[in-house]
């Protein structure tokens, strides 16, 4: 058995268990400056006044800039989802003439050390002019400036006949959804260190992570640098959810700071700040419709929303509500449908992606929506479900719609397949018969089930270098990034297999723009399956450089040769002649006179090309138990199976989707960015800012199957990023309903003690 | 601001010698001023426990303290958890059991744990569980962590 497949265990994890990591906070260069923003405290409003001369007065502070000072710098713009009417919303690196939300960035101070720089900070007076505030995505549109509606434009999705279909159906239901503002909130905050190195025209940024060559390309455009300048460095990263890496003011900041300042800049946020400035995600309101026939079987949707963008668009433009418009029909048949998406624009912290963007929303909508037809129709949830799953004798099937400008195929899949795997799982008819039992003694407990799919491996491409070195050590270059997640080792694991060594042999470099010419990054759970297939691409031409000195060495045929174990040996003989990888390397260096007419190295490059994603998919069952004194939801039990279609290190694959799911009942229990009616923020701490800890998170059963490989890469990676946190909200409400005895009670997410109370109290005046 | 004061901290065995302002946290001492920095900090108000160290064998979250008021005192910092190569039984669980993905929580939940594991060797799961709630991870979903704590007891007593 080969490793692939095998859990074995990471190469990440020595200096992280040692206190040897090398996270942004860890990096310092001699002589280095501290940086300090200023925030507005203020929600909108015109800047009168910036008064720097206090901060500017104290000891140890060499600069403070407004806009005025940055003047020249473009907005930064959109990595993905570019749609036309945007461009006007996006954010520039210090306020300009209007602040429009508690913790924009209005001031930078620059000071010889972290806590003169704080100090400066709050001697910085900002004048403002309050201005209406507009807080509610769903309310009449406001003023974004003037001229300038706060609701640049509206997302479609549309094929079939949807209003002949409501007008033929047996039955309509509607629902009216919201999903609260949470995000993905690393342990780590954000941080980058600016450095110029005069003495070879380099600015090099540290602290880089998820997109370093994206990012490397906007800051060298941003300050007008040729992108070969410019490099940035990934090293440890606390952990990125989509949120941490994208470009923000502080990395343009701190960049542009070293260039004028010629000194180092660090800047390391602090965890305050990273509540109110890092990206918010998943606010949105949805109006859904279905139409059914008498059989619970689905005709159309037409689903309209409401994306609460926050003050600004930044990186990610429209990605969010084009991914919850896109995905919301999920593993079912939908003939005919419509989503309706207003891009709207309030005074809270701008949005962008966070694990499973705009999928675990839209599964909430579609799972509320099936229990809603299963009551309708008077049949089980999973009943209504099932009677609409896309079979798996309809693979691949195509969806008339696009995401990210790709056309929707699902490309594999067996959807009641997975769902049986599940429901035997967790024991379902007899868990039904025990829940209903326990109800009738009081309890109120309840199970449901969530069901997706998932999106996995985005291209258009990733490339690696794979070099073997004379001592045997392998060396994978990419242009992929890690977030923690063990890209190293899932990269490892590919090469060691396809090319027959130890994959503690092979180290694996990410995250540098000088070691690689281009890299996608990670992000849209791409990196098994883009840098994993480019580096098998790369393995199996280092493998056949490799076999061919080989052969003229050992005076053998080529094609009875294979490497085993770091050595090309003849194929299925253990013993015998046999000559090892670093020596081959060795007589494939340029001053080798056995390499004859051979290129020089051990080394190749790996692409992989792909145009179309692929689509994992999931079932979550969830049992819960409600305290009806307190509000508080207990989860008692929870399952997930996922159909990974190749698994590279379970072990892995399992961490990810614990991980996920953890963070989903967080967005599902009690993670909500709370403001007052005057845009203050009131989730500023962790004491107000709820994440689940070891008390909160439920033991998480994960099943974990390899029914539908992917047909679009030939290990039939797909990846395992987001599938463990897709449908932990729609779960936990249908539980709920479940435990409370009131099917569609749950409209609301986060589902907070007082909520949960206050459905209670409703019910009981019923 | 304040006149800077002379201290020693005494980290894993080592004496610092440091010059710092009183208002300095214990946290930024040890990283910044010792340059210990795998303690590591992850919200500077007590909550996620990232930044726990021992202090006089206690756990202690260097983020509330001032670096002074642990001035002669022993702190232990997950620097000092591996004997030489050879792995704490808490790190070697932490890789078997897949305890950790980014990392930057481990160090604290390593102190704590190891604390933890000095003063009751014999805790029950569910008393882990609770001293375990109080540190923050948002990568594991904790179960991992929690299996990876355990077996290093079982371990630590059967040493």
């Amino acid at each position: 058995m080969g490793v692939i497949g095998r859990s074995v265990p990471r190469l990440e994890d020595r200096p992280l268990v040692t206190g040897r990591g090398r996270f942004a906070a860890d990096m310092s260069f001699a002589h280095q400056l501290h940086m300090r923003v200023v925030r507005s405290a203020h929600a909108h409003g015109r800047i009168v006044s910036i008064d720097r001369a206090a901060a500017l007065a104290l000891p140890g502070v060499v600069a403070v800039w407004t806009f005025d000072d940055v003047a020249d710098v473009p907005p930064i713009d959109f990595r993905l989802t570019r749609i036309e009417g945007l461009e006007p919303y996006r954010q520039h690196v210090l306020a300009t003439l209007r602040v429009r939300y508690v913790g924009e960035p209005v001031a930078a101070v620059f000071a010889e050390d972290p806590y003169i720089a704080e100090d400066a900070a709050d001697l910085v007076t900002v004048e403002v002019e309050d201005l209406p505030v507009l807080l509610a995505a769903d309310a009449p549109t406001g003023e974004f400036e003037p001229g300038r509606s706060t609701e640049p434009t509206l997302i479609r999705k549309e094929y079939g006949d949807v209003d002949a279909a409501f007008r033929a159906a047996h039955a309509i239901v509607e629902l009216d959804l919201a999903v609260g503002r949470h995000s993905g909130v690393p342990l780590e905050t954000r941080g980058a260190i600016g450095r110029y190195d005069a003495a070879r025209d380099v600015l090099e940024m540290h602290g880089a992570a998820k997109v370093p060559h994206w990012n490397r390309d906007q800051i060298a455009r941003m300050l007008g640098r040729e992108p070969s300048s410019v490099h940035l460095y990934e090293g440890h990263v606390g952990g990125g959810f989509g949120i941490r890496g994208e470009l923000y003011p502080e990395d343009v900041l701190v960049c542009l700071a070293a260039l004028r300042l010629r000194r180092p800049v660090k800047w390391i946020e602090d965890r305050r700040e990273h509540l109110l400035a890092a990206n918010h995600s998943r606010q949105q309101s949805h109006r859904v419709r279905a139409a059914v026939d008498a059989e619970g079987r689905i005709l159309a949707i037409d689903d309209e929303f409401f994306h609460d963008q926050g003050a600004y668009v930044r990186t990610h433009a429209a990605t969010v509500p084009d991914l919850a418009a896109a995905m919301l029909p999920g593993p079912y048949r939908v003939p005919s449908y419509r989503a309706l998406g207003h891009i709207r624009l309030t005074n809270k912290t701008p949005g962008g992606t966070y694990r499973a963007p705009g999928r675990y929303e839209s599964t909430f909508v579609r799972e509320r929506l099936m229990d809603a037809i299963a009551a309708r129709i008077g049949i089980s949830p999973v009943e209504a479900r099932r009677r609409n799953l896309i079979g798996a004798g309809e693979m691949p099937y195509e969806r008339p719609l696009d995401t990210l400008g790709i056309h929707i195929v699902l490309d594999s899949g067996d959807y009641a397949r997975l769902l049986d795997t599940a429901l035997a799982a967790a024991g379902w008819d007899a868990l039904q018969a025990t829940l209903r039992k326990r109800r009738a003694a009081g309890e109120l407990v309840g199970a449901g089930v969530g069901l997706f799919v998932e999106k996995s491996g985005l291209g258009p491409f990733e490339g690696v270098r794979l070099t073997v070195h004379a001592g045997g050590a392998v060396e994978v270059i990419t242009g992929a990034a890690s977030v923690g997640q063990g890209v190293e080792t899932v990269v490892a694991q590919i090469c060691a297999e396809t090319l027959g060594v130890d994959y503690t042999r092979v180290r694996v470099v990410h995250g540098r723009t000088d070691r690689i010419d281009h890299g996608q990054g990670a992000f849209a759970s791409r990196v098994t399956v883009m840098t994993g297939e480019a580096t098998r691409l790369a393995a199996v031409k280092v493998k056949a450089k490799a076999i061919d000195m080989a052969a003229a060495l050992l005076q053998a045929d080529a094609a009875d040769l294979d490497v085993t174990d770091g050595e090309v040996r003849h194929r299925g003989r253990a013993s015998g002649p046999s000559i090892k990888l670093g020596d081959i390397a060795q007589h494939l260096a340029p001053t080798s006179r056995t390499r004859g007419e051979r290129e020089p190295g051990l080394t190749a490059e790996g692409w992989f090309f792909t145009s179309h994603m692929n689509y994992p998919y999931g079932v979550h069952l969830a049992v819960a138990r409600v305290d009806a004194e307190t509000g508080g939801v207990a989860i008692e039990r929870y399952l997930v199976a996922y159909d990974i279609g190749r698994a590279v290190n379970p072990m892995l694959i399992e961490g990810q989707i614990t991980g996920g799911c953890a963070q989903g009942v967080g967005g599902a229990l009690f993670e909500e960015f709370v403001y007052d009616d005057r845009g203050e923020p009131l989730a500023v701490t962790f004491a107000d800012y709820l994440m689940p800890t070891a008390r909160e998170t439920p033991p998480i059963e994960v099943i974990i199957t390899e029914d539908a490989p992917s047909p679009l890469n030939p290990l039939g990676l797909k990846g395992a990023g987001e599938g463990g946190i897709n449908a932990v909200g729609a779960a936990i409400a249908t539980a709920i309903d479940d435990a409370i005895g009131l099917p569609g009670a749950v409209t609301r997410l986060p589902v907070t003690p007082q909520r949960l109370k206050a459905l209670l109290a409703n019910a009981k005046r019923r | 601001m304040s006149e800077k004061v002379e201290i020693t901290l005494t980290i894993n065995g080592r004496d610092h010698a440091i010059r710092i302002e009183p208002r300095r946290t214990l946290a930024d001492a040890i990283r910044d001023d010792c340059g210990q920095t795998g303690t590591h900090i992850g919200c500077e108000h007590g909550v996620c426990g990232a930044c726990t160290v021992l202090v006089d064998g206690a756990p202690v979250r260097a983020c509330l303290m001032f670096a002074v008021q642990a001035a002669g005192k022993p702190i232990e910092t997950v620097e000092g958890l591996a004997d030489g190569d050879k792995l704490h039984p808490l790190q070697q669980a932490f890789i078997e059991h897949h305890g950790l993905q980014c990392g930057f929580c481990t160090p604290g939940f390593l102190m704590l744990a190891a604390g933890v594991l000095k003063r009751e060797p014999d805790i029950s799961d569910d008393d882990l569980l609770d001293v375990l709630a109080s540190n923050l991870c948002r990568c594991t979903g904790y179960q991992n962590i929690i299996k990876a704590v355990r077996a290093a007891a079982a371990e630590l007593r059967a040493q």
